[in-house]
């Protein structure tokens, strides 16, 4: 006789096979390459940071207050007086960071093996937005607390819309909902922060998962093993997701949480990059702090806001390089035009473009965190320019020359013979 | 193709009108939605004109009145100080205020209704920042030519004391005028042209 629980199975399956169908498609019959490296961490430890955020996010609102006059003093009152409530919003300011820290990982594993290349054009374009609605979530939960970075931060920010020509002024109150961040702009960034974004948020990494396992996993090989199958139509390199991957994805979470531990027990400020220290003031209209930065994962794209100069006595310009410098993530699968994915087999065109943009968009990243004259200026050759507005420009120029020029040079790449099975 | 595979006209047609109508009502149900991120009449009531009385101001000093949650400056400028308004025009980006960064009234060599009197909103164009005031005798950090003005913190924007942007730097367009007008000699309203002009 069948044990309770396999009968319990059985009954629960024989109402409702969805689950058990779903559960083998996605889990136990998700047939993914065996040649998976350290780089492929980074999706599952996304997920990890989502479930992290949304758990401590639901208990911070539980004694979060989203009115200007009491915000500051609530969030305060969270790292006091709420028992743990310190380890909460630790938790969720150390995470917002950790999100990008993998997100940013997990976009470099697409770069290096081609993971975004034909037939994954759409895994890639969820995976953009992901990352659009992420900048959005994390500039409107910045504002929460309240504090002098959040205020002039999200002054500064909701002032680029207002550069917008023609329809910017009206667009920059619509959105502040007042004429400059007030209480209005704290209540509905909380809403947007709670409840919107994330339910879009989680919307979208579901079209990712199913979107990735409809066409299969890449791998950094960058080949295909559907095209080779058993006599069952199991991909002959591939292994069970579950088992094999969620155990060593279970590995890579413990690595990541000790990690995380350390920042969140010793470090939780990071030396001013996780939690500004202005944001500890209280918001102040009518003062501005002596230096805005925006925190560390917006800065590439600051500094090439301020890189570009005004033209036509506007602001728009830079704003447009701004949004541009995400907007163009979007078209990456048809500027690529190597026959090959994977960095292993690309030729010397790509590898030195992939550098140089990652290089640039380090020091881009290092140089938004300070101010334009933290490395002097040029003599009187350069007519005294600022070093870091040039630095900025020509990494600016670096940043969108890797996508623009990207369809000349990958055709132009040699590329050395793809195997036809894995690698080890 | 037998009977029953033929396309029924009649019911597609209503069907796609029903689409269409059923589209058009939910932009419609949008708009309340989107019209309630405009700011509220309690938020438009604090924007209300506010009062200044400037009966205290000596000249050479500067107050700062709060409008629409922002920043004002108003400034008693003293005779050395607009004559050197005229030294630095040619190192100003826009000297005859050609953007319309005023009321028309403001539109000329001071920026202002009274000469000596300057009054502008206390925020950087370049991305909202609150500058902050530099006296002439702020030429060691300022420069030798410096006749006093303001200096924005965040990305290092300068302007004279009419509010006007110096060349070369970040903030695109001189500072903003508000309307604002006269209602004795002491007292200045902000927010508000003068009645009939």
């Amino acid at each position: 006789m069948a044990s309770p629980i396999t009968a319990l199975v059985e009954w629960f399956d024989s109402r409702m096979p969805t689950v058990g169908e779903e559960y083998r498609k996605h889990m136990s019959e998700y047939y993914a390459p065996k040649n998976f490296n350290f780089w492929y961490y980074f999706g599952a430890l996304s997920i990890l940071v989502l479930v992290i955020q949304i758990v401590s996010g639901i208990f911070l609102t539980m004694n979060y207050k989203p009115d200007a006059a009491q915000a500051f003093g609530s969030v305060e009152y969270i790292m006091r007086d709420v028992p743990g409530g310190w380890l909460i919003r630790y938790i969720h300011s150390t995470g917002a960071s950790a999100f990008f820290v993998v997100v940013y990982l997990h976009m470099f594993r697409a770069l290096l093996y081609g993971s975004f290349k034909k037939p994954r054009e759409l895994v890639w374009i969820f995976g953009v937005m992901i990352y659009l609605c992420l900048m959005a979530e994390a500039f409107m939960g910045y504002l929460l607390p309240w504090g002098q970075m959040s205020y002039w931060g999200a002054q500064v920010i909701v002032n680029l819309f207002g550069a917008v020509p023609l329809i910017g002024p009206d667009l920059a109150v619509w959105i502040r909902g007042d004429y400059v961040v007030s209480d209005a702009t704290l209540n509905r960034f909380f809403a947007l922060h709670v409840i919107a974004i994330p339910l879009v948020l989680l919307g979208l990494v579901v079209a990712h998962i199913l979107a990735l396992h409809d066409v299969g996993s890449n791998n950094p090989d960058g080949i295909e093993i559907k095209k080779h199958k058993d006599a069952n139509g199991r991909p002959l390199d591939g292994i069970p997701f579950h088992p094999y991957y969620t155990v060593k994805d279970i590995a890579g979470a413990i690595v990541f949480l000790a990690v995380f531990s350390i920042v969140v027990f010793f470090m939780p400020e990071m030396g001013g990059y996780f939690l500004e220290y202005n944001n500890f003031v209280p918001a102040d209209p009518l003062q501005t702090p002596a230096h805005i930065a925006p925190v560390w994962y917006f800065t590439p794209y600051y500094s090439i806001l301020r890189a570009v100069p005004p033209l036509f006595g506007s602001q728009f310009p830079g704003v447009m390089a701004m949004g541009l410098a995400t907007l163009i993530l979007f078209f990456l699968p048809w500027l690529d035009r190597s026959p090959v994915k994977s960095i292993r087999y690309r030729g010397a065109y790509y590898k030195t473009a992939l550098s140089l943009f990652i290089v640039a968009f380090l020091i881009l990243g290092y140089l938004g965190v300070e101010p334009t004259n933290v490395w002097g200026r040029f003599g009187d050759w350069l007519g005294g320019a600022e070093r870091a507005t040039v630095v900025s420009r020509i990494c600016t120029v670096i940043y969108f020359g890797f996508f623009i020029l990207m369809p000349w040079y990958t055709a132009r790449d040699t590329h050395k013979p793809e195997p036809s099975r894995v690698t080890a | 193709m037998s009977q029953q595979d033929k396309v029924d006209k009649t019911r597609r047609n209503l069907v796609v009108a029903t689409g269409v109508a059923g589209g058009l009502a939910s932009v419609g149900v949008a708009v309340p939605f989107a019209a309630s991120w405009m700011p509220s009449e309690r938020a438009k009531a604090a924007g209300a004109p506010v009062e200044a009385d400037i009966s205290k101001l000596e000249p050479g000093q500067m107050m700062v009145v709060e409008w629409r949650s922002k920043p004002v400056w108003i400034v008693k400028r003293t005779k050395e100080q607009l004559d050197g308004l005229k030294k630095i025009a040619a190192q100003t980006a826009d000297p005859a205020s050609e953007v319309p960064q005023q009321p028309d009234y403001a539109k000329n060599e001071t920026r202002s209704i009274k000469p000596e009197l300057l009054v502008v909103v206390g925020i950087c164009t370049h991305l909202g920042c609150s500058p902050t005031s530099k006296g002439g005798d702020a030429k060691a950090d300022m420069g030798a030519d410096w006749e006093g003005g303001f200096y924005c913190p965040c990305h290092g924007s300068k302007f004279d004391l009419a509010g006007r942007v110096y060349k070369g730097v970040p903030a695109p367009t001189n500072l903003e005028v508000p309307p604002h007008t006269y209602v004795s000699d002491t007292t200045l309203v902000l927010g508000e042209d003068k009645k009939g002009a």
